[in-house]
């Protein structure tokens, strides 16, 4: 929303204090909620802002680029009189940008008679379709276990140490959706991350080609604070053209949210607010869900947009608000498990704590197999079986089970081993997925009795002892 | 109405705005803000300065814009066409902003909660001269196949029919009729009344609570049970399965009318809802459950402030309801978010934060929320009853039921359905705990089951819990020594406590015929394990080892019991497990 105020430039910033700036306005009014703002520095650089509250006679500016520098006598700041927008176009895909939209790869800056406002509006609940087609990773353990669905935001917990980078990098090469004639695309988005893992999924992305289909925004953890909060909306404002103008299939890959929390709460404590949990504004919740409510479908439209956030737990808590809340928006996620990866499991999906709140929609005949559900749940099943009876064995000793209970333990280190277990640059087809979980469960030599979520019809169908040899079973329609 | 209050924004944060010059505004008064005219409600006086929550984003508002009283305050407009429509927290109808808006939602909308074009098919019950009060039925509507809506005397009006309309098709703003008071004024009844959200609707008498909300879900109906006019709180982590339980409740209660109110939480829950709703059937009428549903949708990411109005235009709906004589259930997903939208505004208001920032009235506000549920007997001259039972989902942040929502929720509501963390990584759904959750309407309601389930319900019931209560006990001895240690009586029971869980009180709400489990069937199910229990205790008195016993075929059938159509019956197994003999055995 613009208004036509008249242009302002104040020399009168009363004080500097963080990232915040408070502009004495002189009794003028004309200065808007939420306005961009320009900051001429002492030193001629031109900054960018953002009003945070505006009283008739001050304002509270917010510099994205960092305060330092600013000073309350040379420093002067012009109100440009509308809220952020970003040019968009369908050149931005292939592009790398900073965290406030500035091209960053040596080419020009995007130019676009079609602005956005990043602020996006609140998308109607009676205008929203339920998401319903499957997405393919190439990853077993998410195919099969935890579908990601068009338009579901998944986010993976993580923590520190932990491969997730890695992961977020496989998924963005591989992703794709079965359905031919439909453009894929990935908006990806770094919010504090290191120069050298920036530099790592920069490389990644050209040498594999996956750049084509990707935009990339990169925020670095030497970047302002500030210009993290601007970042993922910078993004998904772009995300949002691309789905709804373009009819692209987009996926949007957010890391890490943690460090997004973070500036939140700096920017709070700056602004000297009552804290919630933790130090971290009450409204931690609100602000996440503006980000993730943006993923989506619509009634009458092509395109969507799917989300994946990764998060670093603060010492594997998932109690911590940024999981938690997190948790509480999203749809589903997907654990990443140090106990995993410390025997050397890539990617250390552990699926029992993980779950897909919109897979049930999204599998079967016609969108993956139809075993699909069946055995999904069988998996889970035995696996968590395994993981009990580990724990026993620890205790009591592997005499004490009995035969069927000792298949289970097998089955566990298969399962991690072949299954979840799978090289950076492996992709698997939901198809060869499907078949290599038949093949672990071979281990129990009597299907019918001890695969008792399977139904006796699927067994005969799909089980390698009793399949039809003659029959194709890569495709969706068996 | 005075003259109209018009003042000047000094102060914009988020969704707080402050204006001066509003002398004479009162408290939640409705107000306009800036040239947009964005809805708000004043929430502080301070000398001439109002502070106002605003229900719309703030951005580019600026100081100096206008700022408009309307001398009324928040309202919720009441009338037939409520039924199946979806509202946002204000009652704006989403559908018809996504006409004017597409598919996302501007600000400064201002449109009629009902559609003012309807007619609706009106039959009198009164006539001219007869004497009426506050409550009493002047005709009805057909409102949806089974929904008869009542046209009512608004609350606190007595006196003598002058005008009444015939039998004919009216718009909700046709005159109804006209009643002259005692002291010789008239006074207009309109089809559409307002009545301002946050104050609760009048009624005649409080009634306590005997007959159960029958949900069709095990846990609930079987173990523990809410009346109706109830109060349930339903705490938990996230993907414990809250949603998924405030879905089944909105299906499968029993009650006349639902009101959904989706607070702060995922805009495709309520899209699921809104595909889902119109080809469920009600058991009771058979008619799509949307024909019976009110829902309220004010996702996440919708303003905040207008996620602290949902909750309360949400239960003014249901009390309409109620005076008509329904049996109304609330469903509020999730009050958490209604108390963090609450601390925001609190915070942006400076106030002195409680524990955990919550603003120190919090404990009040729950409480105020929760005493709008309740079974009445309504205005008016014939009698009705109505109630209305509200279920709350809590979302303690990490999962921590010590936090202030959950305790301030917990010292109101009287059953307790808590969710659990454990039982959702073993995939027991519902996950809620049948050794930590209460119900306190257990001796209110025990004349009910007897009746209705079976004379010796509660004994079952007693039976049923305090074997999963041992269980639990051997567990921990199991999880030291293994299951091989104990003697073959203590297995049996770990036997049926299993089946208890797995058998019983698992349900698999995307099952066609588990989804909803009828109360006949409940009892059934449960005394058939319960003497299937009995049976292998006699058993094993005759040296028949458990092990042996599971292999019986029966215990297969017994399992499967939940998945077979009620109508079916128990009969056949019932009377096989009488027939187990140890002879059977030795063949």
């Amino acid at each position: 929303m613009t208004n036509t105020a008249p242009l302002r430039k104040f020399k009168t910033v009363k004080e500097v204090a963080g990232p915040l700036l408070f502009v004495d306005l002189k009794g003028l009014s004309g200065v808007s909620f939420a306005e961009i703002v320009e900051i001429d520095t002492p030193s001629g650089d031109r900054r960018k802002g953002q009003v945070l509250e505006v009283t008739k006679d001050v304002a509270v500016v917010q510099c994205f680029e960092g305060t330092s520098g600013l000073d309350t006598s040379e420093t002067s700041v012009r109100f440009i009189g509308k809220t952020m927008e970003i040019p968009v176009s369908s050149e931005m895909l292939g592009r790398v940008f900073n965290g406030r939209g500035e091209a960053i790869d040596g080419g020009p800056n995007i130019v676009s008679k079609t602005l956005k406002s990043i602020a996006g509006e609140p998308l109607n609940p009676a205008a929203r379709e339920y998401p319903t087609a499957f997405i393919q990773t190439g990853i077993s353990t998410i195919d099969t276990l935890l579908t990601l669905v068009r338009g579901q935001k998944l986010p993976l917990f993580s923590g520190s140490g932990l491969p997730h980078n890695r992961l977020a990098a496989q998924i963005t090469r591989q992703a794709q959706v079965l359905g031919e004639g439909e453009d894929f695309a990935i908006v990806f988005v770094a919010m504090g991350i290191t120069s050298e893992e920036a530099n790592f999924f920069r490389n990644d992305f050209e040498k594999s080609g996956a750049l084509e289909r990707v935009i990339l925004y990169l925020n670095l953890a030497d970047d302002p604070a500030v210009e993290r909060l601007i970042t993922p909306r910078i993004a998904l404002t772009a995300a949002e053209y691309l789905a709804f103008e373009e009819d692209m299939q987009v996926l949007v890959i957010l890391t890490d949210m943690t460090s997004y929390a973070e500036s939140l709460r700096e920017i709070g404590a700056a602004r000297e607010e009552v804290p919630g949990r933790r130090g971290y504004p009450g409204y931690l919740y609100s602000d996440f869900a503006t980000l993730y409510e943006r993923a989506g479908r619509i009634i009458g439209k092509k395109g969507t947009i799917t989300q994946i956030p990764i998060l670093t737990m603060p010492s594997d808590d998932i109690t911590n608000p940024v999981p938690d809340l997190t948790g509480y928006i999203t749809e589903g996620q997907v654990f990443l498990d140090r106990g995993l990866h410390r025997r050397g499991i890539f990617p250390p999906i552990n699926p029992l704590p993980s779950l897909s709140r919109l897979m049930k929609e999204a599998i079967g005949k016609g969108s993956t197999r139809s075993d699909h559900k069946e055995l999904a749940d069988q998996l889970y099943a035995n696996y968590a079986r395994s993981r009990e009876l580990r724990d026993l064995v620890a205790v009591v000793g592997e005499e004490s089970l009995s035969d069927i209970d000792r298949l289970y333990l097998r089955f566990g280190d298969e399962f991690e081993h072949l299954f979840i277990n799978q090289g950076v640059n492996e992709n698997r087809s939901i198809f060869d997925t499907l078949d290599l979980a038949w093949d672990l469960l071979k281990t129990f030599p009597q299907p019918k009795r001890n695969l008792k979520r399977i139904l006796s019809e699927t067994i005969d169908k799909f089980h390698p002892a009793t399949r039809d040899p003659n029959t194709d079973f890569k495709t969706v329609d068996i | 109405m005075s003259e109209q209050i018009v003042g000047t924004i000094i102060r914009i944060s988020g969704p707080v705005v402050d204006a001066d010059g509003m002398t004479g505004a009162q408290l939640y008064e409705v107000a306009h803000v800036g040239n947009d005219k964005l809805i708000g409600e004043v929430i502080k006086l301070d000398g001439d300065v109002a502070t106002i929550q605003v229900y719309e984003l703030t951005d580019g508002l600026y100081p100096g814009e206008p700022v408009a009283a309307t001398g009324a305050s928040l309202s919720v407009s009441l009338g037939p066409g409520l039924i199946t429509e979806i509202y946002d927290g204000i009652q704006r109808p989403l559908p018809v902003i996504k006409e004017i808006s597409g598919a996302f939602i501007t600000r400064g909308i201002e449109i009629p909660a009902l559609n003012l074009e309807k007619e609706w098919e009106f039959t009198p019950v009164k006539k001219l001269g007869d004497m009426v009060e506050g409550g009493t039925i002047l005709g009805s509507v057909p409102e949806t196949k089974h929904i008869e809506h009542k046209i009512m005397v608004p609350p606190r009006l007595t006196g003598k029919i002058t005008k009444i309309v015939n039998k004919g098709k009216y718009l909700v703003t046709d005159l109804c009729a006209v009643v002259e008071k005692e002291n010789g004024e008239s006074e207009d009844i309109f089809f559409m009344q307002k009545w301002p959200v946050r104050q609760g609707r009048p009624y005649k008498s409080r009634l306590p609570s005997i007959t159960p909300l029958i949900t069709g879900q095990r846990i609930f109906d079987a173990f523990f049970p809410v009346a109706k006019g109830g109060t349930a709180a339903i705490p938990g982590p996230f993907g414990s399965g809250k949603t998924v339980s405030q879905h089944q409740l909105a299906k499968w209660s029993d009650a006349q009318i639902v009101v959904y109110v989706g607070c702060g939480e995922r805009g495709n829950e309520m899209t699921n809802v809104l595909e889902e709703f119109p080809h469920l059937k009600d058991p009771s009428t058979g008619e799509p459950l949307l024909n019976r549903t009110v829902m309220i949708a004010n996702t996440s990411n919708m303003p905040v402030a207008a996620r602290e109005a949902s909750i309360y235009t949400g239960i003014t709906i249901a009390e309409y309801y109620r005076d008509m004589g329904y049996d109304v259930a609330l469903l509020a997903d999730s009050t958490s978010r209604w108390a963090e939208a609450l601390r925001e505004i609190s915070g942006r208001l400076e106030e002195m934060p409680g524990e955990e920032g919550y603003p120190a009235y919090l404990a009040s506000k729950i409480a105020e929320f929760y005493e709008r549920a309740g079974g009445v007997e309504c205005y008016g001259e014939d009698e009705r009853f109505g109630s209305i039972t509200v279920t709350g989902a809590v979302s303690p942040p990490g999962g921590d039921f010590s936090e202030p929502v959950t305790q301030n929720t917990l010292r109101i509501v009287k059953a307790f359905w808590a969710l659990n963390r454990g039982l959702a990584a073993q995939r027991h759904f519902p996950a809620i705990s049948y050794l930590d959750s209460y119900t306190l309407y257990w001796d209110n309601l025990i004349d009910w089951y007897r009746k209705n389930f079976s004379e010796n319900y509660p004994e079952l019931r007693q039976e049923a819990m305090a074997l999963l209560q041992k269980d639990k006990e051997l567990q921990e001895i199991v999880q030291l020594v293994g299951p091989d240690a104990l003697p073959d009586s203590e297995r049996l029971t770990i036997e049926v406590a299993r089946m208890l869980k797995e058998d019983f009180l698992q349900q698999n709400a995307f099952h066609d015929v588990d989804s909803y489990c009828p109360p006949k069937k409940q009892n059934d199910m449960l005394k058939i394990i319960l003497s299937f229990s009995d049976k292998m205790k006699e058993l094993l008195e005759q040296g028949i080892e458990v092990s042996r016993i599971l292999e019986l075929p029966i215990y297969e059938e017994v399992a499967r019991m939940k998945y077979v159509p009620a109508e079916k019956g128990f009969e056949s197994l019932e009377q096989k497990i009488k027939e187990l003999t140890p002879e059977i055995f030795t063949q």
